[in-house]
């Protein structure tokens, strides 16, 4: 055997693996979008959900939002109240659709349904960011309702087709984010009764502990502490900065995004992990 | 005798004090119809569980078409088809769209699939209902185009937990039916049922499990005639190995889980 064989021996090997992975990523890929491919294929059986979902928001932005802007209570800085507020409705209907996600879990669960999926040869980790993905997928829908609702009442929106695709991106993470945390702990409480009690309890403080509907400067410092651990913030800031024409991101659009991005693949590790315990 | 597709070795489960499974052995060779059968909580399920992967075992292992549960489960899945006992079709989709994301999980062809769904819903006689949404499906419907989404990708073993709980007496015959066609067209199952009459005509040998552990494997037929009573049952060679224990048998959440698929089938 001569030196140059040796040589080329471990560039195969190498080219080889580098097939397997890229083989196995295209897999994965694919399988992911199969899982929201079911998701799809349900909405455009019956898409009637996604209007009354979008009920609450908007009764938020009517009743609520109009009352706080008349009263002024809350120092908002140039923008009026409405206009600080969208952005923080359609991050916390973003929360509220994904953070009962883990509902429809355990309902798979009771069926049967995880069982076949975990018995398939789809990788754990598909299976759970193809959930997180297709809660992305309801998410956008209400971005769309909020937008319009905006409108209507006449907050200064941002039209441009950055400012729209950077919202499509963040309400997809924010949605992929909230929706993996709720299948988490749906496979750690694994009833429906425990996972509703303590899915109200976690709603209310990462609402209001956050910078949705007032900014965090008003918090005494403990909220003040909390409100930067909570996702949400990062997820309104990243809104209101996109959707309004006279705001900016405080941290940053990048900072929110790094944010976001290394929380929601920590919670896919986690979830694709724990995934399979939820049918033991 | 034909190749063992199935080796299950000194399989054993614990949860916490209680043993589910115990150092439980088994070979099924390729092309056999076999029953684990047993009253409820006699670990049957949890059998089933193990070898389909959802379950780590406690020790012990198996082999399905040569690949170990516990190093090769991905190739394991692969090998395997499997109908959960509960009724675990998609009521939001219609019958193609069920077959359809499995048979892309499974990674048949695009070129291959249509064709494959197709023979699928012909074997399980449901051609005409295919185009249908699944929650307006009969229980019998149900599992038979769950039975045809198991076996899409021609598994090596198939297993049913339970197949006709819960159904009516023509909905079950329907089932029947079609596992005998499959059985015909020599695919190895691997089934569990609390139903002699079931085991009986379905069954080419049988094994039967009381609080986990084996209490008696063999072809039905002899085992009848081994009891030496004229015109047995495999009722009566149930309760014969398995004294005493049908009294015993199911704890709440079996019972509760049998019911809530029975009020599911209507």
């Amino acid at each position: 055997m001569t030196s140059l064989e040796h040589a080329e021996q471990p560039a195969g090997s190498v080219k080889l693996m580098e097939q397997y992975f890229a083989a196995s990523s295209i897999r994965f890929i694919k399988k992911t979008f199969y899982i929201v491919e079911i998701e799809l294929r349900k909405l455009r059986h019956d898409p009637t959900e996604l209007f009354t979902r979008a009920l609450q928001p908007v009764l938020w932005m009517l009743i609520f939002g109009e009352v706080f802007a008349q009263i002024r209570a809350i120092p908002t800085g140039t923008i009026g109240y409405l206009d600080f507020m969208a952005p923080g409705i359609l991050a916390q209907s973003v929360l509220f659709v994904s953070i009962f996600y883990g509902i429809a879990i355990i309902w798979e669960r009771d069926l049967g349904i995880v069982h076949k999926f975990l018995v398939s040869p789809t990788p754990r980790a598909a299976l759970v960011l193809g959930k997180a993905i297709s809660a992305g997928v309801r998410g956008l829908s209400q971005a769309i309702i909020i937008y319009i609702l905006s409108f209507i009442l006449g907050v200064n929106l941002n039209w441009s087709a950055e400012a729209l695709g950077g919202i499509l991106i963040f309400v997809f993470l924010g949605s992929a984010l909230f929706s993996t945390f709720s299948l988490i702990i749906a496979c750690i409480v694994k009833t429906r009764e425990r996972f509703m009690g303590i899915g109200q309890i976690l709603t209310m403080p990462l609402f209001f502990a956050s910078n949705a509907i007032y900014p965090i400067s008003i918090m005494p410092s403990w909220l003040k502490f909390l409100a930067h651990g909570n996702p949400l913030t990062y997820v309104v800031d990243a809104l209101r900065g996109l959707m309004l024409a006279e705001s900016t991101a405080v941290y940053g659009l990048t900072a929110d995004f790094f944010i976001l991005t290394a929380v929601t693949t920590l919670l896919v590790f986690i979830g694709s992990r724990l995934y399979p315990n939820v049918v033991v | 005798m034909n190749e063992i597709v199935l080796s299950i070795q000194k399989l054993t489960k614990q949860f916490g004090d209680i043993t589910v499974v115990n150092n439980l052995s088994l070979a099924i060779p390729h092309g056999e119809v076999f029953g684990l059968i047993g009253s409820n909580g006699a670990g049957k399920t949890t059998t089933i569980k193990m070898l389909t992967t959802l379950l780590k075992p406690t020790s012990g292992t198996a082999f399905i078409a040569g690949f170990d549960i516990l190093k090769h489960p991905a190739d394991v899945r692969r090998s395997i088809g499997y109908v959960p006992q509960l009724l675990s079709a998609d009521g939001s989709l219609t019958g193609y769209e069920n077959l359809l994301i499995f048979a892309k999980l499974y990674d048949i062809p695009r070129s291959e699939r249509k064709k494959r769904i197709d023979e699928a819903f012909s074997l399980m006689d449901l051609t005409d209902a295919k185009d249908r949404f699944v929650k307006n499906y009969s229980g019998g419907m149900i599992r038979r185009l769950e039975i045809a989404q198991a076996v899409l990708h021609k598994p090596s073993v198939l297993f049913l937990d339970e197949p006709t709980v819960g159904l009516d007496p023509v909905a079950r015959q329907s089932v029947w039916n079609q596992i005998e066609l499959l059985k015909e067209g020599g695919t190895t199952i691997i089934l569990t049922t609390h139903y002699m009459e079931e085991a009986d005509f379905l069954c080419t040998r049988i094994a039967i499990l009381n609080k986990g552990i084996l209490v008696v494997e063999g072809i039905p037929d002899e085992l009848k005639a081994s009891l030496k009573k004229k015109n047995a049952t495999l009722d009566d060679v149930f309760s014969h190995y398995a004294e005493g224990i049908i009294e015993t048998g199911g704890t709440f959440r079996d019972i509760s889980r049998t019911r809530r698929t029975a009020s599911r089938l209507g």
